[in-house]
């Protein structure tokens, strides 16, 4: 019969008598336990931060741009020729049976004005579907309509890093503000959505009809210029054959020859996020097999301190079997032993993982997230590693002979 | 049947070519109450007769009953639970765990039948006040002389109310006087309850103790006789 409360506290007094040797023994896995939830913890928060950053994108998104200048040989970049307008924006809606919704837009950066504020922003000349795609919800107030492009009015809708600069605690909706000097009445203000996957901050913004940006604010090259136009797909799997349509739709539209090389170009944001976050939760995985060879490191480390043990108390196992102790109570004796050894380590080194994941936070600005799962894991892998190693020294002991072990000098 | 019955018992060491033979063919019968020591010099066979009684080895031929039970079909579990429950051994080191207080070193043999703590605890009081030991019970094996730990040695023997003590050498390590306060205190066993004492030794007036003398030499035994 097995008398577990006293293995308990026969395991403990032998870890006592070796303070310092269980303590080294239990900073193995402290650190492995830690390291694993510290990793983990990190490579966590970047692809909850990445996740965030690909629904406030909006999903399923293509955006459109266009060609580049050549001026005397020198290539300029995409979007330097302006070659897109407005009817190309309408007409992908209308033929391109894998598009959901279509924005076109056309920005610049202006400085604008309130009462005695004044800031300087970008201005997102663009239709209402635009909040659409985005999925970009209104705290206050509504958006400008499809009547507000068409007569171009001077409305604006304001990004909330915007109102925090010009109205501080003030509701922005029905005031008026002055862009370039010319009056815009504000008639809504968007959600907060943070930053966005390159840093910059998509709440300091202003959206205004696009014919206003075109007409009154920006001026264009030629009439209905657009500088970008936003696609949204029917869903994920419409992408490619959306991209493909749009292609060659403007070609036909710009009436590109067979050899002639695109005056634009169609460019999946939803693809690119989605293969970041996916490298993201490789790197995760990295970084926690890494943290985990340290555990690992940690088992071996108690599997040999309790074959030294074994070893040193080879007498005291004699004396336990010539007084009646069975294969089992030796086993669990030296079991009980690695056991608490790694449980500890595992309660310190979560505190430690914990803490740590909070300094990485604080020292670098990084998103950390500390999943009860990982917690769960790491701790459950440090008892099996203390059951795993501990077992062989545990059975080694069991085999003794009694008379030999009684003997053992 | 007797107590105790050794029937042709043969223990050979293989040293590399050689064979070693410790005991050879080796019959005695030892019965209830007894108290017996067994002589020899050292190599003579009688500290390896004594383990082969203790189960704590076994012999390479022969059979040993123990209370009517063939001993070598025994599992390691099963002979575990025959020296817990019917031997009790005491030994010229000792044997005691270190760091571990008297009274926890008398529990000890009930920790492995499935005693409740309190009542380990009320026997392991009651066995040390039987060896004279009252209110040492917290004395560490350091604390105490070699007489007192070779008390708790025997009130560990004696707390599972095993039938039989063997003891290997038992005041070897001690001084005379100590000594005779040892073997005095089997006598009163063995005559007070009965208890079967089997005393491996090599002093003559140790084993004038007993009752019954056994010589041991070159692995038999040349005689065995009753004390007068």
């Amino acid at each position: 019969m097995i008398n577990l409360p006293s293995t308990f506290k026969i395991s403990f007094r032998a870890l006592r008598v070796n303070k310092m040797r269980s303590g080294l023994t239990m900073l193995g896995i402290i650190i492995g336990v830690g390291a694993v939830i510290a990793m983990v913890a990190v490579g966590a928060g970047a692809t909850q931060q990445i996740a965030a950053q690909i629904s406030s994108m909006g999903s399923n998104l293509l955006i459109v741009l266009p060609g580049a200048t050549t001026s005397g040989g020198v290539r300029m970049g995409a979007g330097t020729q302006p070659t897109l307008t407005m009817a190309d924006a309408e007409a992908i809606l209308r033929e391109c049976p894998a598009v959901e919704a279509v924005a076109p837009t056309h920005s610049g950066t202006a400085q604008i004005v309130f009462s005695h504020m004044n800031w300087s922003t970008a201005i997102l000349g663009t239709t209402p579907s635009m909040l659409d795609i985005r999925e970009w919800r209104l705290t206050a107030g509504r958006s400008f309509t499809s009547q507000d492009v068409k007569s171009a009015t001077k409305v604006a809708l304001l990004g909330q890093t915007v109102v925090d600069n010009l109205f501080g605690d003030q509701d922005p909706v029905g005031h008026a503000i002055r862009i370039k000097n010319l009056p815009f009445t504000v008639v809504g203000v968007l959600a907060p959505k943070g930053q966005d996957a390159r840093g910059h901050d998509q709440d300091d913004t202003i959206m205004i009809p696009i014919t206003t940006a075109q007409k009154k604010l920006f001026g264009a090259q030629f009439p209905g210029m657009v500088r970008v136009i936003t696609v949204k797909a029917k869903n994920a799997e419409d992408l490619e054959a959306a991209e493909q349509q749009i292609t060659e739709l403007l070609r036909q539209r710009h009436r590109m020859g067979q050899k002639q090389e695109n005056d634009f170009t169609v460019r999946n944001l939803t693809q690119l996020m989605q293969a970041r976050e996916e490298s993201t939760r490789v790197m995760t995985l990295l970084l926690g097999a890494i943290a985990s060879v340290s555990l690992l490191v940690g088992g071996i480390g108690i599997m040999n301190i309790m074959l030294v043990s074994v070893t040193e108390r080879t007498r005291e196992i004699g004396i336990r079997m010539a007084i009646g102790a069975k294969t089992w109570d030796i086993r669990l004796q030296f079991i009980i032993e690695a056991l608490t050894l790694s449980l500890i380590g595992g309660i310190i080194g979560t505190i430690a993982g914990v803490a740590t994941s909070a300094i990485i936070s604080s020292a670098s600005g990084w998103p950390i997230v500390v999943s009860p799962l990982s917690i769960v894991l790491a701790f459950g892998f440090s008892g099996f590693i203390g059951i795993f190693f501990g077992f062989y020294p545990a059975y080694k002991a069991s085999l003794l002979n009694p008379i030999d072990a009684l003997r053992y000098e | 049947m007797s107590l105790i019955e050794a029937q042709k018992i043969s223990k050979v060491y293989r040293l590399g070519d050689i064979d070693l033979r410790a005991l050879d063919h080796i019959s005695s019968t030892i019965e209830k109450s007894e108290f017996v020591a067994i002589m020899g010099q050292s190599g003579s066979g009688k500290s390896t007769f004594m383990n082969i009684l203790g189960c704590l080895d076994t012999p390479t031929d022969g059979h040993y009953f123990l209370d009517g039970i063939d001993t070598g079909r025994l599992s390691r579990d099963d002979l575990a639970e025959i020296r817990n429950k019917k031997l009790g051994f005491v030994f010229q080191g000792f044997n005691l765990l270190s760091r571990t207080s008297a009274l926890e070193n008398v529990e000890l043999p009930m920790l492995y039948n499935g005693f409740a703590a309190h009542e380990r605890r009320d026997r392991a009081r009651q066995a040390l006040k039987n060896v004279g030991l009252e209110g040492r019970e917290d004395h560490h094996p350091n604390q105490l002389s070699g007489g007192q730990q070779q008390r708790v040695a025997i009130a560990r023997a004696l707390v599972n109310e095993a039938p039989i003590i063997l003891a290997d050498e038992p005041t070897g390590n001690l001084d005379t006087r100590t000594s005779q306060e040892i073997m005095e205190l089997f006598v009163r066993l063995n005559q007070e309850s009965g208890i079967t004492v089997i005393l491996v030794t090599h002093e003559h007036d140790i084993a004038a103790y007993g009752k019954r003398i056994i010589r041991f030499s070159d692995g038999r035994i040349i005689t065995d006789e009753a004390v007068i």
